[in-house]
C-alpha cells in the first residue's frame, strides 16, 4: 500500500510543473492579444508565431504529464 | 491504480500486435505498419485523384490537393527562403505522414503510429542528419563556425561552444518527444475519461446520470485532439524548416 500511495504522491508532485506552463502560455497569449491590438494588420503573421510558441510551451506540460503517467501506470 | 475494483489500463492501447494472421506474424507486420501504409496510400490517393482532373476551376478534391500543396510550399519558401523549394518534397512528405498518422489515430479501433517513440525518433534523426549533411555540403568546414557566433568574445568560447553543441544535439530529442508525448497524453486522457464513464455507470442510477460529465468531456477532448493533431504535424514541419534555414544560412 505504501508503494501505491507513494506513486500517487509522486504523480501529483510531477505535475507541479504545469504551474510554470500555465504562466508561460498565459504570457504568450497576453503578448499575442497585445500585439494584435496594437497592430491589427499584423494579425496573420503574429498568430502563427503565437501558435508555435504555444505548442512549444505545451510540450513542457506534456513532458510532465508523461512522467506522471509513467509513475502511475508502469 | 485500483478504484472500486476496476483498473485503468491506460497504456494497453499502445501495444503492438501483428495483423493478417500467420503471414503478418512471420514478417512481424504490426498494426502500426498497417496504419503507416494506409496513411501513405491516402495521401497518394488524394494527390492522384485530386490532380487527375486538371481543371482550371478546381472541384472539391482538386482544391483540397491544391490547398495542401500551396500551404506547405509557402511555408517552405517563407521559412527557408529561395532554397526552400529544394526541400519542399521532403517537408511535404513529412508533414502529411505525421498529420495522417495523428488523424487516423483518432478513428475508433485504429492505432496511432506517432505514439511510438521509435517512429518519431526515427523521423527526427532523419531530419537532423539531413540538416547536418545539407550544412556540410553548402558550407563545408565553415559549418563549424555555427557553434561559435561571430563577434562573441573569445574568452567565452569554452562556455558557448559546449552550450551550442548540446542545443544542436538535443534537437532530435525534443522534436521526437514533443510529438510522441502529445499523442500519448491525448490518448491516455481519452482512456482515463472513458474508464470514468464505465465506472460511474456501474455505480447505480445516480452514477449513470453523473457519467454524462466525463462523456461530454471526452467529446470535447476529441475536438481538442483534432486541433493537437494538426498543430503537432505543423510544429514538426515548421521546426524542420527552421533547422534547414539555419543549415542553409548559418545564423
Amino acid at each position: 500500500m505504501e508503494v501505491a500511495a507513494a506513486k500517487a504522491l509522486g504523480a501529483g508532485i510531477a505535475v507541479i510543473a504545469l504551474a510554470g506552463v500555465g504562466i508561460g502560455i498565459g504570457n504568450i497569449f497576453s503578448a499575442l492579444v497585445n500585439s494584435v491590438a496594437r497592430n491589427p494588420s499584423a494579425r496573420d503573421q503574429v498568430f502563427g508565431l503565437g501558435i508555435l510558441g504555444f505548442a512549444l510551451t505545451e510540450a513542457v506540460a506534456l513532458f510532465a504529464l508523461l512522467i506522471a503517467f509513467l509513475i502511475l501506470f508502469t | 491504480m485500483a478504484a472500486g475494483g476496476h483498473t485503468i489500463d491506460a497504456l494497453g492501447q499502445f501495444e503492438l500486435a501483428t495483423v493478417f494472421g500467420p503471414v503478418g506474424a512471420s514478417v512481424r507486420f504490426s498494426q502500426s505498419n498497417l496504419m503507416m501504409v494506409v496513411a501513405a496510400a491516402l495521401i497518394l490517393a488524394l494527390l492522384y485523384f485530386g490532380m487527375r482532373a486538371k481543371a482550371v476551376v478546381p472541384g472539391r478534391l482538386q482544391s483540397m490537393a491544391e490547398l495542401c500543396y500551396d500551404g506547405i510550399y509557402s511555408m517552405c519558401v517563407d521559412q527557408i527562403g529561395h532554397e526552400g523549394k529544394r526541400f519542399f518534397p521532403f517537408i511535404f512528405t513529412l508533414f502529411f505522414f505525421i498529420l495522417l498518422g495523428n488523424l487516423l489515430g483518432l478513428v475508433p479501433f485504429s492505432f496511432t503510429f506517432t505514439s511510438h517513440i521509435a517512429v518519431t525518433f526515427a523521423m527526427a534523426v532523419m531530419v537532423i542528419v539531413l540538416v547536418t549533411v545539407v550544412a556540410l555540403r553548402i558550407h563545408g568546414l565553415q559549418f563549424f563556425t555555427y557553434f561559435f557566433p561571430a563577434g562573441a568574445p573569445k574568452l567565452l568560447a569554452p562556455l558557448i561552444i559546449p552550450v551550442e553543441m548540446i542545443s544542436y544535439l538535443s534537437r532530435p530529442v525534443s522534436l521526437s518527444i514533443r510529438l510522441f508525448a502529445n499523442m500519448v497524453a491525448g490518448h491516455v486522457m481519452f482512456e482515463v475519461f472513458a474508464s470514468f464513464i464505465v465506472m460511474m455507470a456501474g455505480a447505480g442510477v445516480l452514477g449513470a446520470i453523473g457519467a454524462i460529465g466525463p462523456l461530454a468531456l471526452n467529446v470535447v477532448l476529441v475536438g481538442f485532439e483534432l486541433l493537437v493533431a494538426v498543430l503537432q504535424a505543423y510544429v514538426f514541419a515548421i521546426l524542420t524548416c527552421i533547422y534547414l534555414h539555419d543549415a542553409v544560412h548559418l545564423h
